[in-house]
């Protein structure tokens, strides 16, 4: 076992050659996440308040866009930007920025589903009441159901987000640089040691996952106190 | 926009053939690991279920350490670093065999097997324990109790999460192109960098992806309609 080339390459693969380079290695999947969970909440909320409208068309615009994410991989999505965007638009995304869009654009389906089964999951007598006291359908979900419901989705939102910084192994594929990448990098340099680096790379994914992960458990149980129940 | 359209071109002859292949082959990854993972699935969800301890660590962690790590490295790590751990006569049978797609079949194999482990665990932890209880009380015992009570139930609830993560497999399997398995998103790939007509390559591979999803997605809903109603507590 080699370990200490994975040690050797440690600061690369944690922030890649960052002060006199570009940042790489986790840094980079950890901002890539974060951006993508950023622009993916405000799609997703978007589509999923369509979702939930009285309006046939904006549920089923909503109903596709979320069925069709879900059910294509995706790499495929990530192909879609890079290379087809140009094709179509006649404008080249850089990789960092397409691979980006295709985060937003596939975890923005999930989002959409997770806020509409928060908001189905708020007793119904919340809204009526809402009405009943005067406020518009629109006010009534703006003031009194999504800061309930937003507040209870919380612990989705962190599971989503793992995913997505799992996902963003993916970029490596069409050349982001960011862990998978920096790992390949070395692999392809050093030859001896891929189980080491490959264990390595593992294991910084999981850290990061594993603490959010129990992070959501501990706070689901918290929040689960708080919440409006039916009768 | 200056891209001719040429959609006879994927659509018939040659490449057609390779997107059908690439297809075929998706098909027969995502079957051999989602059997395989179901089988090693129910392992692992037992083990965690026993009341002996390291068996439920070792359970434990085999899922956690499984769910919270990139498929893709797991995928690199089986493929380039299984020659550090595996017996050298494993690895030379498995070279001797096509070694991308066993490497691919066993990545996608551990993978899921944690997440399907954690379905049906928490299928089994739905059922309410005074139904254990009274199984128990009625004089049957603890494994007639699970055969009979608690399995029957939980198996129902469990099919719908059991079969979206199967649907997870079948998409997840686009990642073995990276070590070179020939399955639809590689052969899309190939078609685009033989013909540069990637847009129709790749419209063909997603709407193949999609009416696969799509209907086994719509049997599910039908299913919870139809049965799931059934179980109150």
């Amino acid at each position: 076992m080699r370990w200490d080339i994975v040690y050797n390459n440690l600061d690369y693969l944690l922030w890649g050659s960052f002060p006199d380079g570009p940042l790489g290695g986790i840094a980079a999947s950890i901002m890539l996440a974060v951006m993508g969970i950023f622009g993916a909440f405000w799609l997703g909320l978007g589509f999923g308040l369509m979702r939930l409208s009285q309006s046939r068309i904006l549920r089923a615009v909503a109903m596709v866009y979320v069925e069709v994410i879900r059910g294509t991989p995706l790499l495929m999505l990530i192909f879609w930007f890079y290379f087809l965007g140009p094709v179509i638009f006649n404008y080249h995304l850089p990789e960092f920025e397409s691979a980006l869009m295709a985060f937003i654009v596939f975890t923005g389906a999930f989002v959409a589903e997770i806020v509409r089964a928060g908001v189905n999951a708020l007793p119904g007598g919340q809204m009526e009441a809402a009405r009943g006291a005067g406020l518009t359908r629109i006010q009534a979900m703006r003031y009194v159901i999504l800061p309930q419901a937003l507040r209870n989705m919380i612990p989705s939102f962190v599971n989503q987000f793992v995913s997505l910084t799992k996902d963003t192994s993916l970029a490596y594929i069409i050349g982001v640089n960011e862990l998978t990448k920096a790992a390949t990098q070395i692999n392809n340099r050093e030859v001896v040691a891929p189980a080491e680096i490959f264990l390595a790379i593992a294991v910084l994914y999981f850290l990061i996952c594993w603490v959010l992960t129990a992070f959501s458990r501990r706070m689901e149980r918290h929040l689960a106190r708080y919440q409006a129940r039916g009768r | 926009m200056g891209y001719q359209f040429n959609w006879s071109l994927v659509l018939t002859g040659e490449y057609r053939d390779w997107l059908l292949d690439g297809f075929v082959l998706t098909l027969k990854i995502s079957g051999i690991a989602g059997a395989c993972a179901l089988a090693l699935g129910t392992l692992v969800a037992i083990m965690r279920l026993s009341r002996v301890k390291p068996l439920m660590w070792l359970s434990l962690s085999f899922t956690e350490f499984f769910r919270n790590t990139p498929l893709l490295v797991q995928i690199f790590f089986w493929y380039f670093g299984s020659e550090a751990f595996l017996p050298t006569y494993v690895n030379q049978w498995l070279y001797r065999q096509d070694f991308e797609f066993a490497a691919g079949t066993i990545a996608l194999t551990v993978y899921s097997s944690a997440f399907i482990a954690e379905e049906l665990r928490s299928g089994i932890f739905s059922i309410p324990k005074n139904q254990l209880e009274a199984s128990r009380a009625t004089g049957l015992n603890f494994l007639q109790a699970y055969r009979y009570v608690i399995l029957p139930q939980a198996f129902r609830i469990v099919i719908p999460p059991l079969i979206s993560q199967l649907l997870n497999l079948l998409k997840n399997s686009s990642l073995v192109m990276t070590i070179g398995v020939m399955e639809l998103t590689y052969q899309a790939r190939q078609v685009e960098s033989f013909t540069f007509h990637g847009f129709e390559a790749f419209t063909v591979a997603t709407l193949l992806y999609l009416a696969v999803s799509l209907t086994v997605s719509f049997i599910i809903t039908m299913y919870n309609k139809h049965f799931l109603h059934q179980l109150r507590y």
